[in-house]
């Protein structure tokens, strides 16, 4: 089946790949972009360790299909540290030690970025609800709703 | 018991050394290695539970454009039984066959057939192509009837092992095992309540978020190098040798970071394939699982049936005490029923038991060990009718288990008697808990529950080697799933004196590293510690010995303190100290680069003991239950890195609760799992789950210089009775069997 032509704008920069028809925009990012910090943990929907942020929105990007992406923005986990030092979200996921194993990791960092964007000062349950759609098997999710919080605190200290 | 010790680095809780490459997505997981010309695997697998395989035919597929392999059971050389390696991994002649079925499909999944093509989607078309002729029979399905002596057999060979006499005919019970102690008569007969019951737990999955992948490349000469996500990328090399009939020193295998594993990544699925696809094409060749693959085909724990009695005096003394447990093994021997027998009762000082266990073969996938292999099932059941007793007698059931507790010196059911245990400390800090002490919310239930394992030692290697400026790198050899190259970095930091941040802590291959066991069973921190321990200790008998020659003493007139070499004490000299730094910048002139090595076969690895309570709301409308607060409170006999020692006890506690009120695998009537995805197979998520609490009692082990003891595993047990216990007390109706679903207990609510 011949390739489609997609053109978009990942962390910033311009990226024009080749996709097929049927490919998922998880499939493209990892196979023909290069951007394998995005994982794959259930390719349905379910686990959110395919989290990116297309055009100011969180999804799976297992459930998108690359062509869908012509001409938009899209967010990945290699996009979040800013300049040479790590984003305020990754420090407190370390200093909180809110990752054992680490392979949700990025997705649940993509997907507190998307919440600390649009809602900076969130209670405990609006994390827990807003993080639902990300699976960690390893953590019980407390260090991680205790990363969130403190992310949440530095970012507004530092606004 | 060791004196408590001020330590500088053991105990802290520092950012661990591969923690940037897990927040930038740079780590590399199983799925992360791509090689220039590489193709894709995919396995075909069986539509039947239960089946003859009469042929398989793969030309037609191999005839396709882009297939460059294709490979089935007739591919593969038949293996020798034989045990390799760790934790559950079981009879490699069985392993085989489960990594690619020969004669018979076992279960409805089971690999029949693997090809490998230059694009995912012309591998799975590929499959397609192969023919396979089958001849269904009927599955075995449930774990009771499967022992009956009339039941469909999965393997005509299979004949009961340890009974008194070779049985002469064969069954599915691949093998009996009984422990037993005193006098079961008498001591019921001294009891004055005695609580019945049979308990019912459904196979369950460890659940880690990544699937099982790996890439494999033969070279021209023979030689493979294998990428993959394993927690014991040393056994994965000894089971692909076995299982390919391949010299060891012919195969390397480089462990990813490692998503997730639980046990259930201490067997090989897709590794001896991916070699031998790999071997036939001439290209590399990866393979990598989906999620519905992973639940198929890939290590569950056992379903489980526990029957068990216990005999009690009023004031609370256990007089006897009987089990009898039956254990699903999936299509393979090796469900980890010894284990649940050695555990039932192993936190109690019981004098009159008897535990009989039963590993039995069905039509579900070969299991895998699970986070303490066979005791959540087993102590669920014994917790729960402990539980009742305490109700029957009216005592605080925390009392109840004080009355019965293990200590230093009690013979544990399973022979030895045991070292300093931390069992009693955990009861009394659990009876203080402001958690507890506090009361139990208004419509709530509060349940407790004891959780144990036995945590083992095994074989591990380390090397230390210092750098030209006095820094230090640690090698070691086991896969780090939660932390633990944090806590070898702790321990060398501590051993040698040099702050935390000078320590590396590396992950070797096969082949730049010495033999380690799995990570697995609870043991890296401890063994593979020790071992970090011993190769610092080799590090500074070096040291010191270079610090002599330039002072111009005798090795023992010199003591390392605080990083440096100085005179021991009554040593007339006048010379500075030498730092780590200082000897490694001469040491060209003291002999060379300095190396410090260790390896062991660790023993003394310390049973870990639990109290865990927590308070449930069940909702009556829905059957819904909410987790309002729960409490983990655990013996780590040495914390090294505190915050990772909670996050073993609060994930711990998550899969517990989740294999309590949720998780389970649901077959229909053909053998088949109706809910192989993580929509339907529903895992804790964040908004099912209150904040966990965690107190880590520290009780040394006496066997380790810092005291540790695993910590890894304990934590899966009590969360399953606490959750009974917990239900019982808010509803007053007691649920036997798990999950606790809704509708399961709405059921229970409307019989009542």
């Amino acid at each position: 089946m011949s390739k489609m032509h997609i053109r978009t704008t990942i962390n910033g920069d311009q990226v024009d790949f080749l996709g097929s028809p049927q490919q998922s925009l998880l499939d493209a990012l990892r196979d023909e972009v290069g951007k394998l910090g995005t994982k794959e943990g259930c390719g349905t929907g379910d686990c959110g360790a395919c989290s990116v942020i297309v055009d100011g929105r969180l999804v799976c990007s297992c459930l998108m299909l690359a062509a869908e992406a012509e001409g938009a923005e899209i967010t990945t986990i290699e996009g979040i540290a800013e300049g040479d030092g790590l984003h305020p979200i990754q420090e407190k996921f370390l200093e909180h030690a809110a990752l054992q194993c680490g392979v949700c990791t990025p997705g649940f960092i993509v997907a507190t970025k998307a919440l600390l964007d649009r809602n900076p000062d969130p209670d405990e349950r609006t994390i827990r609800y807003w993080l639902a759609g990300n699976l960690c098997r390893c953590t019980g999710y407390d260090k991680i709703v205790r990363a969130v919080q403190d992310a949440a605190q530095e970012l507004a200290h530092e606004a | 018991m060791a004196e408590a010790v001020d330590y500088r680095y053991v105990g802290t809780s520092p950012v661990r050394p591969d923690g940037v490459d897990k927040v930038t997505g740079r780590a590399q997981f199983g799925a992360d290695q791509n090689l220039p010309n590489m193709l894709h695997g995919s396995v075909l697998r069986s539509p039947h539970a239960h089946a003859r395989i009469k042929s398989v035919d793969v030309s037609k597929a191999l005839a396709m454009d882009g297939v460059h392999a294709a490979v089935s059971g007739a591919d593969f050389p038949s293996v020798q039984s034989g045990e390799v390696g760790g934790e559950g991994g079981g009879d490699v002649a069985d392993i085989a066959k489960n990594v690619m079925a020969r004669d018979k499909a076992l279960y409805h999944g089971h690999a029949v057939a693997a090809v490998a093509a230059t694009s995912v989607e012309i591998a799975e078309r590929a499959l397609d192509a192969i023919e396979v002729e089958y001849e269904p029979l009927p599955p075995v399905l449930d774990v009771v009837e499967a022992m009956a002596p009339d039941a469909t057999l999965l393997d005509d060979n299979c004949f009961t092992k340890n009974l008194p006499e070779k049985p002469d005919k064969p069954s599915n019970i691949a093998s009996v095992m009984v422990l037993a102690r005193g006098d079961l008569d008498a001591g019921f007969e001294q009891a004055d309540v005695v609580v019945e019951g049979e308990y019912r737990i459904p196979m369950a999955h460890q659940g880690y978020i990544e699937p099982h992948a790996c890439t494999a490349t033969v070279n021209e000469e023979g030689k493979a190098t294998v990428w993959c996500c394993t927690q014991g990328h040393f056994e994965f090399r000894a089971m692909t040798s076995k299982i390919l009939n391949w010299k060891i020193g012919d195969l390397k295998f480089i462990a990813s970071e490692i998503g997730g594993g639980f046990g259930g990544k201490t067997v090989v699925y897709l590794e001896p394939v991916a070699v031998l696809l790999s071997k036939h094409a001439g290209r590399p060749v990866k393979m990598v699982m989906s999620r519905e693959e992973v639940f198929r085909a890939t290590g569950p724990t056992s379903g489980s049936v526990c029957r068990v009695k216990i005999g009690a005096q009023n004031d609370g003394k256990i007089t006897a005490a009987k089990a009898w447990l039956a254990y699903e093994a999936g299509a393979f021997a090796g469900a980890p029923v010894m284990p649940g027998a050695m555990s039932i009762f192993a936190p109690y000082e019981i004098e009159n038991f008897l535990v009989e266990g039963h590993d039995v073969l069905v039509n579900k996938p070969k299991v895998a060990a699970y986070r303490a292999p066979g005791a959540p099932q087993a102590m669920h059941a014994f917790e729960v009718a402990l539980d009742d007793i305490a109700r029957q007698i009216g005592m605080d059931p925390l009392d109840l288990r004080m009355v019965n507790a293990a200590d230093e010196g009690t013979q544990a059911p399973y022979g030895p008697k045991f070292p300093a245990i931390g069992f009693k400390a955990c009861i009394e800090a659990a009876k203080k808990h402001p958690n507890y002490t506090k009361p139990v919310p208004e419509g709530a239930g509060r349940g407790v529950a004891a959780g144990f394992w036995f945590n083992i030692g095994m074989q591990s290697s380390a090397e230390v080697r210092i750098n030209e400026d006095g820094t230090v790198i640690v090698m070691e050899g086991n896969p780090d799933i939660g932390g633990s190259r944090a806590s070898m970095g702790l321990m060398a930091a501590e051993t040698l004196g040099v702050p935390y941040e000078q320590v590396k802590t590396y992950i070797g291959d096969t082949e730049s590293t010495g033999f380690c066991n799995v990570t697995g069973g609870s043991r890296t921190t401890f063994a593979t510690g020790l071992a970090v321990v011993q190769a610092c200790e080799d590090i500074i008998a070096q040291c010191k010995s270079r610090a002599a020659a330039t002072w111009g003493m005798d090795d023992d007139q010199v003591e390392w303190q605080d990083g440096q070499a100085v005179p021991a004490p009554g040593v007339n000299a006048d010379v500075s100290p030498l730092s780590l730094a200082d000897i490694a910048a001469s040491a060209p002139k003291t002999g060379g680069p300095i190396l410090g090595r260790a390896s062991l076969n660790a023993q003394g690895a310390g049973a870990s003991f639990s109290v865990n309570f927590g308070d449930l709301k069940v909702d009556p409308e829905t059957g819904a239950v909410e987790v309002l607060s729960f409490t983990g409170i655990q013996d780590a006999g040495k914390a090294i890195h505190p915050a990772f020692v909670e996050g073993q006890m609060q994930g711990g506690a998550a899969q517990g609760l989740g294999w309590a009120l949720n998780e389970e695998y649901i077959y229909d009537a053909d053998g088949v799992m109706e809910n192989a995805g993580f929509l339907d197979y529903r895992v804790p998520v964040a908004s099912d789950l209150p904040m966990i609490d965690t107190q880590i009692v520290e009780v040394p082990n006496p066997s380790h210089p810092y005291g540790v003891r695993g910590v890894g595993e304990t934590p899966i047990v009590a969360p399953l009775a606490v959750a009974s216990n917990a239900v019982r007390d808010a509803t007053g109706v007691r649920i036997n069997d798990l999950p606790l679903s809704p509708p399961r207990i709405l059921a229970a609510l409307s019989n009542d």
